[in-house]
């Protein structure tokens, strides 16, 4: 167990490290572009708000830094991230957490079906090597250069359209009612369709192509030429022994690059105007609303520490050689 | 983006397929196909760079009577909704995206390996302690955190996001080299030096590094690719030099201009085939690295024009057929 | 018990294709009989694992069987080609008739599975109607044949130490009581006590079993102590082959000469340790004639144009025994 509790302890460790940055920069960053917003609003902002906003963004000055840090902490503890300029006067937790669902169920549900599918499609082509499956190396390559959400603006253009089932914008349709029933839940999953084909085409080559190559290299170690000459049979060797082992390397690859899939998948929603965190954030940067910016890098810091923590429960439960430890 | 083998197995924490003893692979790079085309394709791309803005025909800022036109003979790649050449975008554009991308890659680089290969090489708490500071960065989404940086510094230029880009994205270089040179420090020639009293520094430069030039090479090639693609990210929401052309900026206008419900493909097409190529010859490059490190994954030979197919576990026997 | 098992005929070896090709295996043609250890000794690169994983198509890219035969005498269906069977008929071939002990047993076994998995599902592939608690049952009984409690069924391999894992290949080896067994140095990661005990255990096992060996090392000393015929290979070719006991009192080679010289005798007057000046071929660039001429001091002449083929040698010391070598020309 002490391999669990070492991961974890990192996780803190990251996650402390990741609301210090968050602390830092602006304070780090010369002019103080929120007080010229504070100004700009002066006349709708209570005390409290502004308040608030002094201490998450250090323009307190008279504080010392200690109890800038103190303050900034103790605001956080109470779920208070300040008010959002976009969503006057609605605070930045609120807006997150209208968001968040939505970035969750999609992001979410289509970067684990692409891990798994551009797995399972790799280990057919690591496996096939050297056969016609080669022939689509080429492709895969090509479509894992893509920018993301180039690919969703390729995808409008070709697949939504006036008589198309796919809807290419908005995260369900106008005209029902947000609720848990079968005409909210049918429109929400037809929206995010192509959102989710997108991704899931332009992420799913990466893993093709790494799992490919995982097997390959996997494929040359002993005990899989001790698997061959033990005469088992193509399939158990294939699954049983090759891809087994190739997929080791590839879960550990997929936990460390999901703050990279993660950040370009965002994207997706803008082009889509998915009613999820990417988009939200597109907003916010348009509209330089730095609480909500900065709400939404932490969250979803914290959403890909969670989802690592995952993926290494999954390494965990796949390598015995991490069981053994304690 | 695909991860290289060795990236992957270092990731997991097992010793890669390390390269053998530095010995002259400068050919071997060039006789490999991928490399080779990945290589030509970035030369253009670098020659664009230098001489894009020269040959472009018109201004891109520049406005004309042709709004939203589909590609025509005067416009190649049609015009936007002022009225400004696409193509002139697309052949300035370019210049910016490679001094952007080349930047980044050797900020990341130098970062990557001086605190890769210290924290593989110092076997005390400094090099735990660099080790966990690359794990922090690689957990934390750079791009969200590369936007905050860029949107609340008060003015950006192509350097700054250089700079914000490369800062932000070396952990991966360097947990791979720390891997690497663990795996490396054990063995006899780094004793052998050892023993005979060279100094630390000696022996990192002239018995690691080389032995290192293909994973610091891969990773120096990853790092442009993701910075590429984080500049034209960021360019597409908004945040970029605001007096430089690059393909973000214009699918930025693209899409606040609503090419899309115009029907006008022709103004993020082309930017967008731009930077997918660019892509492509960079992954490329990495296959081909790749392949040298890891020699697993060089493909099946040919004999007289017919390809034999090399399969484990069953040699193929010239002259029978054993299906 | 002269009986031939298994008759490799100008077995060609080659990592690589076309011009590229190295040549590993050279017209190598070994028989090897019923119920008999034969030994195959040799600096190391001179081709013996290339020989065995070869002969099995178990050689991994580059490698390629450029050619020969390898003639299995099956008691029941006859003597048929093993290279010229299709993947499937290999597939039940494998392990059934044929097993192997690989040299880098450290590896072999699957880090990720446990022991008790990784010895079932050979006997699953080859009797797959077998109940799971028969075959359970039987591998219990392979791991107590090679010494080791069978509660380490439930054992990841890197529980176990190097010498146990060596034992557990070797108990997987006889899963399917095949009639020869292949070992390439399976004991060269251990040291010599457990050696020499895990070599014993074998040789009674082998007696008890009846199954062939070709027992594969560098390390002729061993050969001498436990095999009943020795042959000796040299840049891809064999050459010399006799019983165990004249290479170890009158080696016709000098190369076989330079090899005994290179270790203490074992009982009986002490020699005199020479070892073998010089380094083993290489293979991109052979030398003419005998490729073992310009280490060898008594090479003369023909030597350096021609090379000699294997053959029963003009000399005393009986038939069963054949060398390549000018010094002794063929009868
Ligand atoms: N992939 C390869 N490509 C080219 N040549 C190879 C390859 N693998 C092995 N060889 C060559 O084939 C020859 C025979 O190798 P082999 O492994 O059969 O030797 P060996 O007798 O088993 O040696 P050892 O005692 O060290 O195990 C060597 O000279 C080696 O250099
Ligand atoms: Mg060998």
């Amino acid at each position: 167990m002490s391999y669990l509790l070492k991961r974890i302890a990192f996780y803190i460790f990251t996650a402390w490290a990741a609301i210090t940055i968050n602390f830092f920069v602006p304070r780090l960053i010369p002019g103080d572009p929120v007080q010229a917003l504070i100004s700009k609003e002066r006349g709708q902002l209570n005390a409290d708000a502004v308040h608030s906003l002094y201490v998450l963004f250090g323009l307190d000055k008279q504080q010392p830094l200690w109890q800038q840090y103190l303050d900034y902490w103790g605001q956080l503890l109470h779920g208070d991230l300040g008010l959002s300029f976009t969503f006057f006067p609605s605070p930045v937790s609120e807006v997150i957490s209208s968001s968040l669902p939505w970035t969750l169920a999609l992001v979410g549900i289509t970067t684990v079906c692409s891990f798994l599918l551009g797995t399972g499609l790799g280990v057919l082509a690591g496996w096939r090597r050297g056969s016609w499956v080669d022939l689509v190396l080429p492709v895969t390559t090509f479509l894992s250069s893509v920018p993301y959400f180039w690919f969703g603006l390729i995808m409008i253009e070709l697949l939504a359209g006036p008589d198309s089932i796919f809807p290419s914008s908005g995260g369900y349709d106008p005209g029902v009612t947000p609720g848990w029933d079968i005409d909210f839940i049918g429109s929400a999953v037809q929206h995010s369709l192509l959102p989710a084909l997108t991704i899931l085409i332009s992420s799913m080559s990466g893993w093709i192509l790494s799992m490919r190559n995982m097997m390959v290299t996997v494929s040359s170690e002993d005990y899989i030429t001790v698997a061959h000459a033990k005469g088992l049979s193509d399939r158990r060797v294939m699954l049983g022994y090759a891809a087994r082992n190739a997929l080791l390397p590839n879960v550990s690859g997929f936990a460390l690059s999901l703050g990279l899939i993660v950040g370009g998948t965002l994207l997706v929603e803008i082009v889509f105007s998915y009613p999820g965190v990417g988009f939200q954030l597109f907003q916010a940067v348009g509209a330089k609303d730095y609480p909500l910016m900065q709400g939404i890098f932490l969250i979803i810091t914290l959403s890909v520490l969670a989802a690592n923590f995952i993926a290494d429960l999954a390494y965990l439960v796949l390598d015995p050689r991490t069981r053994k430890e304690g | 983006m695909a991860i290289s083998t060795v990236d992957l197995q270092a990731a997991a924490g097992e010793a890669a397929p390390s390269p053998r003893p530095a010995k002259r692979q400068k050919f071997r790079f060039i006789s490999n196909g991928k490399t080779l085309a990945g290589l030509i394709i970035l030369g253009f791309y670098v020659l664009l760079a230098i001489f894009g803005p020269i040959l472009s025909p018109y201004d891109p800022d520049a406005r004309g009577s042709d709004l939203i036109s589909p590609p025509t003979s005067a416009h190649w790649f049609g015009t936007t909704h002022l009225g400004q050449d696409i193509f002139s975008q697309v052949l300035s554009g370019a210049r910016g995206v490679v001094y952007v991308g080349l930047l980044a890659g050797v900020v990341a680089t130098v970062l990557a390996v001086i605190i890769g290969v210290s924290s593989g090489y110092l076997a005390n708490s400094g090099g735990e302690a660099l080790s966990a500071l690359s794990n922090v960065f690689l957990v934390i989404p750079a791009l969200p955190l590369i936007i905050i940086v860029a949107s609340i510094l008060p003015s950006v230029s192509n350097t700054v996001i250089g700079l914000v880009i490369g800062l932000t994205s070396w952990a991966w270089g360097a947990r791979v080299l720390r891997a690497q040179t663990l795996s490396l420090r054990g063995r006899d020639y780094v004793d052998a030096a050892k023993a005979t009293g060279e100094s630390t520094w000696r022996i990192i430069f002239f018995e690691l590094l080389p032995n290192l030039t293909a994973v610091i090479a891969s990773g120096f090639v990853g790092t442009v690719i993701f910075a590429v693609l984080s500049e034209i990210t960021l360019a597409f929401i908004g945040v970029s030099d605001p007096t430089d052309w690059n393909w973000g900026t214009i699918l930025f206008w693209a899409q606040s201009q609503q090419a899309l419900a115009q029907g006008a493909w022709w103004w993020f097409v082309p930017a967008g085939l731009a930077i997918a190529i660019l892509g492509t010859a960079l992954s490329l490059l990495n296959f081909g690295i790749d392949e040298i490190v890891n020699p697993r994954l060089r493909s099946a030979g040919r004999i007289k024009g017919k390809t034999v197919r090399m399969r484990i576990g069953f040699t193929p026997v010239l002259g029978k057929d054993n299906r | 018990m002269i009986e031939p098992l298994i008759e490799i005929k100008s077995l060609n070896v080659d990592y690589g294709l076309g011009d590229e090709a190295v040549h590993a295996v050279r017209d190598v043609t070994l028989t090897l009989h019923r119920g008999e250890v034969l030994g195959l000794a040799g600096e190391s690169g001179s081709g013996k694992s290339t020989l065995a994983y070869g002969m099995t198509r178990l050689l991994p890219p580059p490698g390629v069987v450029a050619g020969g035969e390898v003639i299995y005498h099956d008691p029941e269906r006859g003597p048929y080609d093993v290279l010229s069977l299709t993947n499937s008929e290999l597939r039940e071939f494998r392990w059934a008739e044929t097993s192997i002990v690989f040299q880098g047993a450290m590896n072999s076994l699957n880090p990720v599975h446990r022991i008790g998995s990784q010895l079932t599902d050979a006997i699953k592939a080859h009797d797959p109607r077998g109940s799971r608690q028969a075959r359970e049952a039987r591998a219990r009984e392979l791991l107590n044949l090679v010494g080791i409690p069978g509660d380490r069924m439930e054992s990841y391999p890197h529980q176990l130490s190097g010498g146990m894992r060596q034992r557990v290949m070797i108990g997987m080896a006889l899963a399917l009581e095949p009639k020869v067994v292949i070992m390439d140095e399976p004991t060269t990661a251990l040291d010599v006590v457990m050696q020499r005990q895990i070599l014993g255990e074998l040789v009674q096992l082998r007696e008890r079993l009846g199954f062939s060996v070709l027992f594969i090392t560098h390390d002729l000393s061993l050969l001498v102590e436990f095999s009943d015929r020795i042959a000796i290979m040299y840049g891809g070719r064999i050459v010399e082959q006799a019983p165990a006991k004249q290479i170890y009192t009158d080696s016709l080679h000098p190369y076989s000469a330079g090899l005994l010289g290179s270790f203490p005798a074992l009982r009986g007057p002490k020699r005199e340790l020479t070892g073998i000046p010089g380094s083993p071929p290489d293979l991109r660039a052979m030398p003419t004639g005998c490729a073992f001429h310009p280490r060898c001091p008594k090479s003369f002449e023909p030597c350096a144009q021609e090379i000699p083929v294997l053959g029963v040698p003009d000399a005393p010391g009986g038939s069963d025994r054949t060398v390549a070598c000018w010094l002794h020309p063929v009868r």
